[in-house]
């Protein structure tokens, strides 16, 4: 199995600040890629840099053996990725409908391809002409979500989807994500709440301080609970 | 997955008409305290066409500002530079200008509008690659350097034509005024209804019914996300920049063939103006920019009527209230 985005050495600044010291990460294709951390760890500011939202100061970043980490966020995203960012970001001026309008880069919206969307976010379809700025926010993570596969995409990169959401909303949310793995994707997946991580992701990846402390397989994590508190600590359980 | 099909019907959010409603009580108040009908009709059609042209040099400037994050000081060099191009239309055009046909003169005043909003259009993407590029995200260069290019615009135009005011006189038919009774409505302000009307239905059409106008309301409130969509923000705004510098440079000629007379400076002295609205308006906001100039104009002219020691403060006073009531403009889109 190849691997499909590769981070070697990448450093990020923010201002003065050094938040990614160093970070080694792949997300091999068609494998969902669990990034794990606590709080601050730089998770979110990882899945950004690889967007080009922040620049990576030095370090490469591959994407399907071309390197990106010199393009601007437009040209990242042209080459196959689609971002559900931890805020969601939905244009909350626009309806469900333009909302995915303006995703679907490549033309009109695909009909078979909404269908299979409504399967599991039937709410979409019942509010598809309201603005997105009146749904739930469960609904809008939904959108989110939605946005980010209403096209095919090489590469998912998802921020915190559960974060906020009520338990039973979750369960739903780890259902679509497995219909989504099922059909091939790759997905980089951050995630604090273990149980979805555990009941989705193959791969892990561990982070603390800006650096990546921990690589290796969900099944082997999951089934070792020394290895768990040693990396994930109190943040794991604050989340259950 | 039922918790995702949220069967709760979602309440329609309700729309946001006060800010729409507050012309309307405005005129309404001032019908008894303008004296007679006659003068408030005078009085309301006036703050209704200086507002529409108000809308029309202002409507760019909330568009860039939204989008972009851009303050640019220098948007009035568009309306002078518009006002002075036009000039050179109505030059060998002037038979038209003077016939007291309308159509004649709709031949002159067209090929005279569309040059400025050429002229302006062109200077605008000149202004934008190489003032504004250059310093994306620094706000006290943005000011510095566009006041910079105002200035530049405004000696140009003096080096050009001279220091004097140049007169514009109104073509034939459009002098005077409808007289219904006795109430008069000046011919002119009809017409820049009708443009500033016709400015902000065609541009609330592209927003809404085109996927560059989703693309740019998108913008306006999340640039990054839509760049994470896949698509280039900054052309987008250097093609709203230009239409926003053509629609400065027609609000030029409008509101120079007004006052009947351009001057070079007549683009700084818009500008504060221009600034209440967009700020009143909520910045990136077309509607509210359109409402905020018709109050603008509103309180100019009835104030100007009623408390004429107050004109100079009455935008300000009107501004401070309004911040006051809603702190980001009667209807914020950005979260600036
Ligand atoms: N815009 C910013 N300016 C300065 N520092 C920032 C900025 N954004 C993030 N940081 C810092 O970078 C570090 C990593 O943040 P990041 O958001 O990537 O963490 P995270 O792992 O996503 O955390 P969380 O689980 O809370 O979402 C934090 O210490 C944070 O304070
Ligand atoms: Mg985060």
């Amino acid at each position: 199995m190849s691997d499909l985005l590769t981070l070697a050495g990448v450093h990020t600044h923010i201002g003065r600040y050094h938040i990614l010291q160093g970070v080694d990460l792949t997300a091999r294709e068609g494998r969902t890629t669990m990034l794990l951390g606590r709080n601050g760890a730089g998770k979110t500011t990882t899945l950004r840099t690889i967007m080009g939202l922040w620049p990576a100061s030095s370090g490469t970043i591959t994407l399907a053996g071309t390197r990106i980490e010199a393009l601007a966020t437009p040209d990242i995203a042209t080459r196959g990725i689609g971002y559900v960012p931890e805020t969601m970001a939905v244009f909350s001026d626009l309806t469900v409908k333009e909302n995915l309008i303006l995703a679907a880069r490549t033309g009109p919206l695909d009909d078979a391809q909404l269908a299979w969307i409504f399967q599991f976010f039937p709410a979409l379809k019942k509010f598809w002409l309201s603005s997105a700025g009146t749904l739930s926010g469960g609904q809008k993570q939904m959108l989110s979500i939605a946005r980010a596969i209403v096209e095919p995409r090489k590469l998912l990169l998802i921020d915190e989807p559960t974060k906020g959401l009520a338990p039973a909303i979750v369960g739903a949310l780890i259902d679509c994500l497995a219909e989504i793995k099922r059909r091939g994707a790759t997905i980089l997946l951050v995630e604090q709440n273990f149980r979805v991580a555990e009941a989705i992701g193959d791969d892990v990846a561990v982070m603390d301080n800006g650096r990546i402390m921990y690589t290796g397989d969900m099944p082997t994590l999951a089934a070792n609970t020394a290895l768990q508190e040693h990396f994930l600590g109190l943040s794991l359980e604050a989340h259950q | 997955m039922s918790e995702l099909a949220a069967d709760e019907a979602l309440p329609e959010p309700p729309r946001d008409i006060v800010p729409a409603a507050l012309p309307i009580v405005l005129a309404l108040v001032m019908l008894p305290l303008s004296g007679s009908a006659s003068s408030w009709v005078t009085l309301t059609v006036a703050s209704l066409a200086m507002g529409m042209m108000i809308f029309i040099m202002a409507s760019g400037l909330t568009l860039v500002f939204g989008l972009m994050d851009v303050l640019n000081f220098g948007h009035g060099a568009f309306i002078a530079v518009g006002a002075y191009v036009a000039t050179l239309a109505f030059g060998p055009l002037a038979a038209w200008m003077q016939s007291d046909s309308l159509l004649d003169n709709l031949a002159a005043l067209l090929p005279a509008g569309l040059l400025a909003m050429a002229v302006s259009g062109a200077l605008g993407a000149v202004f934008e690659r190489v003032l504004i590029l250059p310093v994306y995200g620094q706000h006290l260069k943005q000011i510095l350097i566009t006041m910079g290019g105002l200035i530049v615009a405004e000696q140009s135009l003096y080096a050009l034509w001279g220091p004097q005011q140049i007169p514009l006189p109104l073509p034939g038919a459009l002098r005077g005024s409808f007289i219904l009774g006795d109430i008069a409505i000046a011919k002119y302000r009809v017409l820049a209804m009708v443009v500033g009307l016709v400015v902000f239905v065609g541009t609330l059409l592209v927003l809404n019914r085109t996927k560059v106008g989703l693309l740019i309301r998108a913008g306006v409130e999340n640039r990054e996300m839509v760049e994470a969509l896949g698509y280039r923000v900054r052309r987008l705004f250097l093609g709203v920049f230009m239409v926003g510098s053509a629609l400065a440079g027609l609000g030029g000629v409008m509101w120079g063939l007004y006052r009947e007379q351009i001057h070079a400076s007549m683009g700084g002295d818009l500008m504060i103006l221009i600034f209440i609205v967009v700020i009143i308006g909520g910045l990136g906001s077309v509607t509210g920019c359109f409402i905020g100039a018709i109050l603008v104009a509103m309180v100019a002219n009835y104030g100007g009527f009623l408390l004429p020691k107050l004109a100079l403060v009455s935008n300000i006073l009107l501004m401070v209230a309004i911040l006051m009531w809603r702190p980001r403009g009667l209807y914020p889109v950005t979260n600036r």
